[in-house]
């Protein structure tokens, strides 16, 4: 029966694959742009002079990079209907947890860069008349995101990876569709193949892209 | 230029710094009136980076007054971005905003501090390009000029901010020799139309052309501040003559 391999059902589950696809780059594209957003504060809290907010998030960081993203995946989903009294459904809390989650990620690479903004730049700034958040917004984040856009890329292979994670809760990604449809068909290994080719494609050529982004950087120095 | 108004331009009263327990500046103290040039010199470390950088505040200091027209820098009320916005600072390593173009760059202080316009900032950002003689780099970025094209373009930026006084902190020092004219013309020039100038700088024809003072540093202290004359004529200290014969010679 499973001696040999039958894709022709591929064509047919498609479209239902598209549907976990599509689930699986919304939450990688939605908890990279939130990531990133809320891990740049993060860094901002991080480097700022006030010691309790600096405390804050570096505790924030620390915990969320010290406990594995299948317990916070599970626990988010427990958790947060106790405190708001109704029901989230996996999918919005996956988006929640992994942007959280992500965050902290995103945090210390942006910090970094910030810190990777030669000094004379940060002066050269003031030295204009901008105030902090002027020379952060115009000076110096730019610079930071443009010289850490490779390890940020990177970061978010990474994270698309690591979507998959959501089949703790049941929400409905790509692997969770090609399980279903593997059972549907009565083709289970040749659907989780196909996912794996799926994510297989879109991991390397994001990697490509990030190799070229380096080799240009590189040149530029 | 002797006839000087009389509350001086930049004042620093007894200047002290530290860095831990590390005394960079001690007991600084000098005046700039307006439209004086006064050049900064001294073995590298002995601190003109730092009492430079203490005028528009850049560097916080622990002792001391540094008063710009007539307000105090050290004054925790004193709004210093605003203060800075009428001091031009030209660094050594001309730090351009690499991820802007030359106009941007030029325009960017005009716009987010002073409030002008785009089309107001453009038109200033135009003629003084023009002035440094770069119109025809206005688009490129300044990774693209040569490094005298972007000293020129770092004063041109500080000078569209309609500055009430200029701090200049080894403009040519990091520029290959052949470009350290280029750069010494436009100071030149910016002297002699009576700007307030305040420039760290070992270029002793520059400061025989046009400064009216020099200052002489050592160890975080003003060894020696003299006239121009006086102090190429005859420097008092031991230090100062050294320095002097040793930078004169080569
Ligand atoms: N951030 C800092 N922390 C500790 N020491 C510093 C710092 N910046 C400068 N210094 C020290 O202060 C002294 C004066 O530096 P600086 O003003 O740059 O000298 P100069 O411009 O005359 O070469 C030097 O000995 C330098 O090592
Ligand atoms: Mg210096």
């Amino acid at each position: 029966m499973h001696g040999d391999f039958d894709f022709s059902v591929l064509a047919d589950s498609l479209p239902f694959l598209w549907t976990g696809l599509q689930f699986t780059l919304k939450l990688t594209i939605v908890a990279m742009l939130g990531g990133i957003a809320l891990g740049t504060l993060l860094a901002l809290a991080r480097l700022s002079p006030f010691a309790m907010l600096a405390k804050a998030a570096s505790w924030y960081v620390n915990i969320m990079r010290s406990i594995p993203l299948v317990m916070v995946i599970l626990w988010f989903f427990l958790v947060i209907p106790l405190l708001t009294g109704q029901p989230m459904g996996a999918e919005n809390s996956a988006l929640v947890t992994f942007t959280l989650f992500e965050a902290a990620f995103y945090c210390e690479i942006m910090r970094a860069g910030i810190q990777s903004v030669a000094r004379g730049q940060v002066a050269a700034g003031y030295a204009l008349g901008f105030t902090y958040s002027q020379n952060m917004r115009l000076v110096i984040l730019p610079q930071a995101f443009r010289n850490m856009v490779p390890v940020l890329l990177t970061q978010t292979i990474v994270l698309f990876q690591d979507t998959s994670l959501v089949y703790a809760i049941g929400a409905k990604d790509l692997l969770k569709a090609a399980e279903v449809a593997g059972k549907n068909y009565n083709r289970p290994v040749e659907m989780v193949i196909f996912a794996a080719v799926i994510y297989f494609v879109v991991c390397y050529s994001l990697s490509f892209v990030v190799k070229r982004l380096q080799q240009r950087y590189a040149i530029k120095r | 230029m002797n006839q000087m108004t009389n509350s001086p331009m930049i004042e620093l009263r007894n200047v002290s710094k530290w860095y831990g327990q590390f005394q960079v500046l001690t007991d600084c103290s000098t005046q700039v009136s307006k439209g004086e040039v006064i050049v900064v010199c001294g073995p590298s470390g002995s601190g003109k980076s730092t009492l430079i950088k203490c005028v528009n505040g850049l560097e916080a200091f622990q002792q001391g007054e540094v008063i710009v027209k007539g307000i105090s820098v050290g004054d925790p009320k004193t709004a210093l971005p605003k203060l800075r916005a009428h001091v031009g600072m030209v660094f050594q390593h001309f730090e351009l905003f690499p991820h802007m173009t030359i106009t941007d760059n030029l325009c960017i202080g005009q716009i987010k501090v002073l409030g002008r316009s785009k089309d107001e900032a453009q038109q200033k950002a135009a003629k003084l390009l023009d002035r440094v003689g770069l119109k025809a780099q206005a688009h490129k970025h300044p990774g693209q000029l040569s490094g005298g094209q972007q000293q020129r373009v770092a004063i041109a930026r500080a000078l569209c901010m309609d500055p009430i006084c200029m701090l200049f902190d080894e403009p040519t020092s990091a520029l290959d020799p052949e470009m350290i004219n280029e750069v010494l013309d436009v100071m030149v020039e910016l002297a002699k139309e009576g700007m307030t100038m305040m420039c760290v700088s070992h270029e002793m024809g520059f400061a025989r052309k046009v400064a009216h003072r020099v200052i002489f540093m050592d160890q975080g202290r003003i060894v020696e501040d003299a006239t121009k004359e006086d102090f190429f004529g005859t420097p008092r200290s031991e230090r100062a003559q050294l320095f002097l014969s040793k930078i004169l010679s080569h």
